[in-house]
């Protein structure tokens, strides 16, 4: 990795033998004396190429370590600012499905949390720095595999994280008016395959199942004032749905209790502190909870004691005068888990929920919910199931621990595969925030560039990277978009976004998206059989 | 690429939302003059640049030192009235992932561990802050958020200490582990 005397100090070396050329180079009639000033560059030259610190100009024989990364998410540019950070030749490629990248930074961060997502910044640093590229609108797994990227690269990172939900299982879960909360979040943050949710919003009560930060997400969404979201990122399809929404009530329903909470406190905070909204805890689900958090660590104390002061404490001078105006109302159900979504006379929607009333047993993080007998039924016209994310396998060539939705690695190095490796969500599964990703990032880049440091990837072996892929994509009819044809597409969202007094307005569909950047024609005319344009640009299949 | 041109100073006016959320340090340097006053600063290829106190020249120079994770030193000679996280910023300090929100108190990327003399003379904190070191690894008795503590003239010679993550500490027992074997 860095220069060193060695083979290139002998090769300078042998400028200094003794030549009849050296000497005849000088001319006819030059003193033999003279022919010793020839050795000179000869000796500099060695001097030189012999000092540590020198760097040779590049040659294809020099051992470069091409790495793809599969995702441009947090954890795909994570992974990649490490590597290029603490490696001085690596060149790293990240693939990613969509045309536009950053993953759940753009389709998951709630449109209100905009501070969240100026690690977009670093990203973009990274993407535009020298041995860095971004190729979007490459689907790993069907416009190329896993394999053919183990060709090309002396290492694969999978950080494609979790694009499924967990489901409930229960009976009524199909039912018009349920949705994950996934899905969700996708469509009010314009994630293409979520656009056209067209979720039902004339409900007055809405059931969240799950007591995440994404489930308070989505509540906080649905009863933010109209004026605050509108100045945000959200989508004006969805901005529009929800301007007309009849939802004036959204329960939170745990099966477990408020210790158990899978929530982080500032996202709570926000929700009891959120203008037009009042929160309903009921006080008995507190009573006696103060003495059982007195030696819990400070986080989880300080979320209980927020919770507690706000169901049985008078609220001060700020909240009172939020919650005695307050329309619209928020509240958290514990105890309590889903056993079948009621559904209306016709069959087709849902109207309501039966959940079983559950009691704890153990305490803290490991508690279960246990049925005690007894049924609780609720009315709603909404359902949202918050229950966590879930990955999905990639191939046959890789290996998934189905029982966790995890590829099975050790420190980020897939089992059983050499060379392939995995960060993000897909390694550890969906939770956490940004910093969690982060440190898992960097442990799985650190586990490369052990490997290469160890000699595991074979270096010298040349990989030709992108170069070997671009072939593949073209014999598929793949057009890959770079970052710079990004930044055109986030020109124009941010351009369209000012005239509505956003950050930007979203580009939800990707055929608008490749439109943008010449990738797919403005206008496919209707003519009997292909149109050249659709020859040219789109797959054999897509062809009008 | 419209976003990334935008100066910080009127991303605020994107955010919508995120007016409220300015650091303790800019606030108390900048209340008067827009700080458009100061000369336009460029994006520079490897960090994004903070604002720093108007006079510069006669700001006072503290010299802090920042220990990274693999136990390295770092010194840097700071300003009066920047934050921490400015420090490591504005001089290219090697930490790895610093401050990934960018002082909104929106991550805890840049939890720092002080000494207890020195934590005790901080600035109070705020429950915005103490609810996001709540996330952070490592927490310690005397652990702050470096966007959210200003440089002082009496802070010269202050040592901090970047905590260790979950996946350093994971990695020292692997090393244990196989150096047993």
């Amino acid at each position: 990795m860095g220069a060193s005397g060695g083979w290139r100090g002998a090769s300078a070396l042998r400028c200094l033998r003794p030549a009849g050329l050296a000497g005849r180079a000088w001319g006819h009639g030059a003193p033999w004396g003279w022919a010793w000033v020839g050795w000179i560059p000869c000796l500099l030259t060695f001097l030189l190429v012999s000092c540590p610190g020198f760097k040779r100009p590049l040659s294809t024989s020099e051992r470069v370590p091409r790495i793809c990364i599969v995702g441009s998410g947090p954890a795909g540019f994570y992974t990649a600012q490490h590597l290029l950070k603490h490696h001085k030749l690596a060149r790293v490629d990240i693939y990613e499905k969509l045309p536009v990248p950053f993953g759940l930074v753009r389709f998951g961060v709630a449109p209100d949390h905009p501070e969240v997502k100026n690690v977009i910044n670093t990203f973009t640093q990274t993407a535009q720095s020298d041995r860095c590229s971004y190729y979007g609108n490459v689907t790993v797994g069907k416009d190329v595999t896993v394999e053919e990227l183990q060709q090309a690269y002396h290492a694969v990172v999978l950080s494609y994280g979790a694009e499924d939900n967990r489901i409930l299982g229960i009976p009524g879960e199909n039912l018009s008016g349920v949705y994950s909360a996934r899905a969700f979040v996708g469509w009010y943050n314009g994630l293409p395959e979520n656009r056209d949710l067209k979720p039902d919003l004339s409900s007055k009560t809405v059931l969240v199942l799950g007591q995440g930060n994404v489930a308070l997400d989505v509540a906080r969404i649905l009863l933010t004032p109209l004026d605050l979201l509108r100045k945000t990122d959200i989508t004006e399809g969805s901005l529009a749905a929800i301007a007309s929404s009849k939802v004036k009530r959204v329960w939170l329903v745990g099966r477990r209790g408020p210790l158990q909470v899978a929530f982080t406190i500032k996202e709570l905070r926000e929700m009891v502190n959120l203008p037009g909204a009042r929160p309903i805890l009921d006080p008995a689900d507190f009573a006696g909870l103060r003495d059982a958090i007195k030696d819990v660590p400070r986080p989880r104390k300080r979320l209980t004691e927020l919770m507690i002061k706000t169901a049985l404490e008078k609220p001060g001078e700020k909240e009172a005068k939020i919650w005695a105006s307050a329309t619209r109302e928020w509240g958290l159900k514990f105890l309590r888990s889903p056993l079948e979504i009621l559904p209306t006379a016709d069959g087709k929607r849902a109207r309501g929920i039966r959940m079983a009333v559950t009691r704890l047993e153990g305490s803290g993080e490991s508690a279960t919910a246990v049925p005690t007998g007894e049924v609780e039924e609720l009315e709603c016209g909404l359902i949202l199931s918050s229950i966590g994310y879930r990955s999905l396998p990639l191939g046959s060539s890789v290996p998934f621990d189905r029982k966790h939705g995890i590829i099975p690695n050790h420190l980020g190095r897939v089992q059983g595969v050499p060379g392939l490796y995995c960060s993000g969500w897909v390694k550890r599964g969906p939770t956490g925030v940004i910093i969690t990703t982060m440190n898992d990032s960097f442990d799985t880049a650190q586990s490369v560039l052990e490997d290469l440091q160890a000699g595991m990837l074979n270096v010298s072996n040349t990989k030709e990277g992108f170069e070997s892929v671009r072939s593949i994509l073209q014999s598929r009819g793949v057009h890959p978009v770079s970052f710079s044809d990004w930044e055109k597409i986030d020109a124009a969202e941010v351009a369209r976004g000012q005239l509505a007094g956003k950050p930007r307005e979203k580009i939800v569909d990707p055929q608008e998206m490749l439109q943008l950047i010449g990738l797919a024609p403005f206008h496919s005319v209707s003519l009997k059989g292909k149109t050249l344009y659709s020859v040219l640009f789109f797959k054999p299949n897509e062809r009008k | 690429m419209i976003t990334w041109r935008v100066p910080r100073l009127f991303r605020p006016l994107l955010n919508g939302l995120n007016i409220g959320k300015a650091q303790p340090c800019k606030v108390a340097e900048h209340s008067q003059a827009p700080a458009t006053l100061q000369p336009e600063r460029s994006f520079s290829s490897t960090h994004w640049l903070r604002d720093v106190p108007r006079d510069p020249s006669s700001a006072e120079r503290v010299t802090v030192h920042f220990i990274n994770r693999d136990g390295e030193k770092l010194t840097a000679v700071a300003k009066e009235g920047e934050s921490l996280l400015d420090v490591v910023v504005n001089q290219n300090l090697g930490i790895d992932g610093f401050g990934a929100c960018e002082g909104t108190l929106a991550c805890s990327t840049c939890h720092l561990i002080f000494e207890r003399d020195v934590f005790q003379k901080l600035d109070a904190i705020s429950d915005e802050e103490m609810d996001m070191l709540d996330l952070a690894y490592g927490l310690s008795d005397t652990s702050r958020l470096g966007c959210q503590v200003c440089v002082k003239k009496s802070m010269d010679g202050l040592t901090v200490q970047v905590p260790m993550e979950v996946s350093d500490l994971r990695r020292q027992l692997e090393v244990g582990k196989q150096s047993k074997q």
